[in-house]
């Protein structure tokens, strides 16, 4: 081309990102890789190749990770741990600061392997991957420092095992180890198969860094290998992939006592209002749908419009598509590469090819080079019900459909099983405010799209996961606390004696308590307790599935309490205690006549003192803004998880079920309370407490019965949205095996003599982060 | 509103000195409309974001840069507006938009014809500069109506336009009232944007914002709007005399307002940022902007402009590099 000819033209032409340090880096490696384990690079083994999915070069070939080799590099981990933890947060952030220096001076060598590696254009590996990832060590090479100063009552997991997904593979690998080895655990990792190589290079970075050996590892391999590692005796597993096999780990990890994260798939909507800056939000479509090439678990990849402007907004969105760029991932003009893998095109291609149905695809007239491309691909015309509006694509495939209200689109926005992360573009500060914290997502974005900083809490809700990564939320998911309580050990309920007698000759029948008010059982049974001493207590209800059914549907219909203040709820937790008190002669009694003790009075006490506890933090957990790199706001926000079904711990019938309840509420979710089966009339009594106090119905439930199977009710229920377990351990597996159904969260843990309130306030709130950029 | 037929003999004439005009319908102006004024928008922080990210999405390399900085030369409004400008100073610039690159490095680009875009000077040095550039083919500018407050008489600001286009300029760069945007008064905006429009006849009319000193984005939005509807040509960032002149996100926002306008009227406006871009890098990312969102159409002469003074300078040593492969100096490179 003459200069006479590109005047013409105005042509960008080629703009080549050179390959060539990442080749003879391959070649010096013999562009064969082992696992890196203890510090070393193992022989390579029997394995697979990664190839370049713009051009199906290959690259290298990597190993299948063995059992052996899962073995002997959790084996490693394990014994580097308590060395590593030892170390003191000060010299781990000196590691932790020389890994986030060497990813930045080796930091091109990173980005073009990753985008030879992935397909990403280099633009996206140079300018955000890699930089986001140096950020991370950076960030937790502070926390590190800080732990010993700021979170005394924190303590190390262990071993933990990581497993990462192919679509940002380096920056994954960052959020996966930067939090894990700040707090002193020690990772096995692993990467996933079409992506191993960036792990592999930060395997030689750990060398050069100082990393002491054993403390991270990292094996490559595909799902089998996974699947070994999430069995390994690790103490804690953190995922980030698809929703399907984020299932798969929850059950597997069932009632193993291992720490779980999971961040998963999403179909995040993007919102626009008519009063929206319409050019920029258009752009911002670009950087949800298009980075990537779609493969973002947060990508904004359902769009809903104003119907009013619906079709100006759709012109303007497929004129922006035409001047997007698809092809080489190495040039440095390029918006849209390669899918990372013939697979992933051929999934993304059918779901289009199958799904559109009624909507009308636009796609840009582009060529496209051989290798897995597709092109930016727009189906508008779509409704709620439509397949492509409900499942995650995972390519560069934008659906859309229209709103008529802010109401509206806040309902349209939540109808998903996913609650990942949320855009919404408006002028209206007002609408814009009223709107984010009623959308479904961990991460909501303002005015802008797909901003991250390890400062900022990062993860979902629903079936896109539970836990947080980044942020001082995000090292929750890496610690535990330094005491941890003893779990409750199982009390049976006292038998019947030979000659029973009632305690009272006015029979007082107690009921379970759904939705403010006093229920028999659906079943139409009911158990006599008996105390010790064989006196006939009273009768309970044996509540069954249809008894948590009524339950859960009277704490849906509670979503009002939610939305209320801090101060409310306070106020009524302190007139829950002032009723409770004026009545604790009476609840004293009762407690040791169930339990033939005489820790009554002390019991009715402590949770007397719990209620005033959670009446204080009702007002009191504050969220927190974030010091992210852009001018605007990072606020956290501490938001109810919703419904909490809680099984109550079997001694300390009481003070048990305050445990439960006290913080649940304090933070504005409803619950639904599963009280000791074997002193359950403390609970029963307590409604009538509840009843005096102001507690809205359905905010506070109670269904009696046998622990196990209610567990496994409230468990398996698709709109329970945690469920916690007080009671005694061997209800673990059962609970978290069902809770997989909607990936609800599970908190299972003892209380102690005192239950610690910070433990508690977590697992009762989802840590929401809203993103407000601003400017004139 | 002179529209094209009824002006035509008039634009004949002056397009004689336009060779850049490619036959474009010229803007016949339209009735304000404000339901479309006031819902502009422009969210600061998202324009901020795409034109801090484009120089990493867009880059162009070797041959292709040397042809968008000769592009680049091509588009230049090189300007003198200084209180010592004198009669030699400005036939100085003349001589250097009739030859703004050397020869050798022409002959080696393979190219035989580059001059600026035109030359932007004050109302006293438009014959000067007219005479001086006569044969060339580039038109004189002349900036207008007050320059650069525009708070003069709005007779004599009228009355000043008319003098230019009388001593031959083509082009005329006026400066809007600032004060109109600033307290809301569209409609007194747009009815001056009509007098100055008819007062230039067939001279061109660049709609100078002086986006520095609107208070908003948005504001740079609606006025962008408005001036259009008045039958603004072109319209342009600033005086250069601003504390702060021509931004990638001001460019941004307007280019947006021209698209809009575009789609809406069929008509094309001329977009020319102006103060402040002085390097090549610079001007390489203002066509690359311009390139994505206005379009491979909007790259020429008549669709756009800088106005720049040191600009060239710059551009012709990174051309003696693409050229040599050797760094260049600036003393190797011909005054203006």
């Amino acid at each position: 081309m003459t200069i006479r000819d590109i005047l013409e033209s105005m042509e960008y032409g080629p703009a080549p990102e050179s390959g060539a340090e990442v080749q003879s880096w391959l070649d010096g490696r013999a562009r064969a890789f082992g696992h890196f384990i203890a510090g070393t690079f193992t022989a390579p083994g029997e394995g697979f190749e990664s190839r370049n999915p713009a051009n199906g070069a290959l690259l290298a070939r990597v190993s299948q990770a063995s059992q052996a080799d899962i073995d002997a590099a959790v084996a490693a981990a394990r014994a580097a741990q308590p060395g590593w933890a030892a170390l003191g947060g000060h010299r781990r952030a000196r590691v932790l600061y020389a890994l986030a220096r060497l990813l930045q001076k080796h930091s091109r060598l990173f980005a073009v392997l990753e985008t030879l590696d992935n397909g990403k254009p280099i633009r996206e590996s140079r300018d955000i991957d890699i930089p986001l990832a140096a950020r991370h060590f950076y960030y937790h090479a502070g926390m590190a420092q800080l732990m010993e100063e700021e979170l005394p009552d924190r303590a190390p997991l262990g071993v933990c095992g990581q497993i990462i997904p192919w679509n940002f593979p380096l920056l994954m690998l960052a959020w996966k180890i930067a939090p894990a080895i700040a707090m002193g655990n020690s990772v096995v990792l692993k990467p996933a198969e079409y992506t191993p190589l960036t792990a592999l290079l930060f395997g030689q970075i750990c060398q050069e860094a100082g990393v002491p050996a054993g403390v991270v590892n990292i094996v490559t391999g595909d799902g089998a290998a996974g699947e070994r590692l999430v069995a390994a005796p690790v103490d804690k597993i953190a995922f980030t992939g698809s929703t399907a096999v984020g299932r798969a780990i929850r059950k597997a990890t069932a009632g193993s006592g291992k720490a779980l994260t999971l961040e998963l798939g999403g179909k995040s909507p993007y919102i626009v209002f008519e009063d929206a800056d319409l050019d920029s939000a258009v752009e911002g479509l670009v950087d949800a749908i298009w980075f990537n090439q779609g493969q973002v678990c947060c990508a904004g990849s359902r769009l809903l419009v104003q119907e009013g402007i619906a079709d100006r907004f759709h012109d303007k969105l497929r004129a922006r598509m035409d001047a997007l760029r698809l092809g080489d991932p190495l040039d440095k003009c390029i918006d849209v590469g390669a899918l990372v893998d013939p697979v992933q095109l051929a999934t993304v291609k059918r779901f289009v090819d199958e799904g559109a149905g009624a909507g009308e695809i636009y796609q840009p007239d582009v060529a496209l080079p051989e290798g897995c491309f597709y092109p930016p691909t727009l189906i508008t015309g779509l409704a709620p019900a439509d397949r492509l509006m409900q499942e995650e694509i995972f390519g560069p495939v934008l659906v859309s459909t229209t709103f008529r209200t802010p109401a509206e689109a806040v309902q349209i926005a939540n109808d998903t099983r996913y609650g990942l992360a949320a855009t919404l573009w408006s002028e209206n500060i007002n609408l814009a405010l009223d709107v984010a914290p009623k959308l479904a997502a961990g991460v909501v974005w303002v005015n802008a799209t797909n901003l991250f900083d390890a400062a900022a809490g990062f993860g979902g809700v629903r079936e896109s996961g539970f836990g947080r990564e980044g942020g001082w939320e995000g090292l929750l998911a890496y610690t535990r606390s330094a005491e941890a309580p003893a779990r409750a050990r199982p009390l049976a309920p006292f038998a019947a004696p030979e000659a029973p007698a009632p305690d009272d000759p006015l029979d007082r029948t107690a009921k379970m308590y759904v939705g403010g008010k006093q229920a028999r059982p659906d079943s139409g049974y009911s158990r006599a307790v008996w105390s010790p001493a064989g006196v006939l207590l009273g009768h309970v209800g044996s509540g069954n599935r249809k008894d948590i059914r009524n339950a859960v549907e009277a704490a849906h219909k509670a979503a009002g309490w939610s939305r209320t203040t801090g101060h409310l709820r306070a106020q009524i937790l302190f007139y829950i205690a002032e009723n409770l008190s004026a009545r604790a002669a009476e609840f004293a009694a009762r407690i040791d006549a169930m339990t033939g003790g005489s820790g009554g009075a002390g019991e009715v006490e402590a949770a007397i003192d719990l209620l005033f506890t959670h009446a204080a933090w009702a007002d009191k957990h504050d969220g927190a803004v974030k010091p992210v790199p852009l001018r605007g706001l990072a606020v956290a926000v501490n938001e109810p998880v919703g419904i909490i079904g809680a099984i109550c711990p079997p001694d300390r019938p009481l003070l048990g079920l305050v445990a439960a309840m006290a913080p649940a509420v304090a933070m504005g979710n409803r619950v639904v309370l599963v009280p000791s089966e074997a002193f359950p009339l403390a609970a029963t009594d307590f409604y009538q407490v509840l009843e005096t106090s102001d507690v809205p119905a359905g905010v506070v439930n109670i269904v009696t019965g046998a622990q196990d199977a209610l567990a496994a009710d409230l468990a398996t229920h698709l709109n329970v949205d945690a469920v916690w377990n007080l009671s005694t351990g061997d209800l673990d597996a059962t609970i978290e095996r069902a809770a997989a159904g909607n990936l609800k969260r599970t908190w299972c843990t003892g209380i102690g003599d005192t239950p610690a309130s910070r433990e508690a306030l977590a697992a009762a709130t989802e840590v929401k982060t809203i993103w407000v950029p601003y400017g004139v | 509103m002179p529209t094209k037929s009824e002006s035509g003999t008039a634009l004949a004439r002056k397009e004689a000195h336009l060779p850049q005009i490619r036959g474009e319908a010229r803007n016949p102006g339209m009735e304000l409309d404000m339901d479309w004024v006031m819902r502009a928008q422009a969210n600061t922080s998202a324009i901020e974001r795409r034109t801090a990210t484009l120089p990493g999405r867009r880059s162009v390399k070797k041959a292709y840069q040397a042809a968008w900085l000769v592009k680049a030369i091509s588009l230049i409004d090189l300007t003198t507006l200084s209180g010592d400008d004198t009669p030699g100073r400005v036939r100085r610039l003349c001589a250097k938009a009739r030859q703004p690159v050397r020869a050798d490095l022409l002959a080696a680009l393979g190219l035989d014809r580059l001059t600026t875009g035109a030359v932007c000077v004050y109302h006293e040095m438009v014959p000067t500069a007219v005479e001086a550039l006569k044969g060339s083919g580039v038109p004189v500018a002349a900036v207008s109506t007050g320059f650069p407050a525009g708070l003069s008489p709005f007779a004599l600001r009228l009355a000043e336009i008319g003098q230019s286009v009388q001593a031959g300029a083509a082009e005329i760069d006026i400066v809007i009232s600032r004060r109109h945007v600033l307290t809301g008064n569209w409609q007194a905006l747009y009815d001056e944007m009509r007098e100055f429009r008819a007062a230039c006849g067939a001279a061109h009319v660049k709609a100078i914002l002086a986006t520095g000193e609107l208070g908003s984005l948005r504001n740079v939005a609606r006025a962008s709007l408005v001036c259009m509807m008045g039958g603004a040509d072109f319209i342009k960032t600033s005086t250069g005399k601003e504390s702060v002149n021509a931004t990638l996100p001001v460019s941004l926002v307007m280019m947006r307002a021209i698209r809009e306008f575009e789609a809406r009227t069929g008509i094309k406006i001329g977009y020319k940022p102006a103060g402040g871009i002085s390097t090549a890098k610079d001007a390489l990312t203002y066509l690359m902007l311009l390139k994505e969102e206005l379009g491979r159409r909007w790259l020429e002469p008549d669709l756009f402009r800088f106005g720049a003074s040191s600009l060239l300078g710059d551009i012709e040593r990174q051309l003696e590099h693409h050229v040599t492969g050797a760094y260049s100096a600036s003393y190797r490179h011909p005054l203006a």
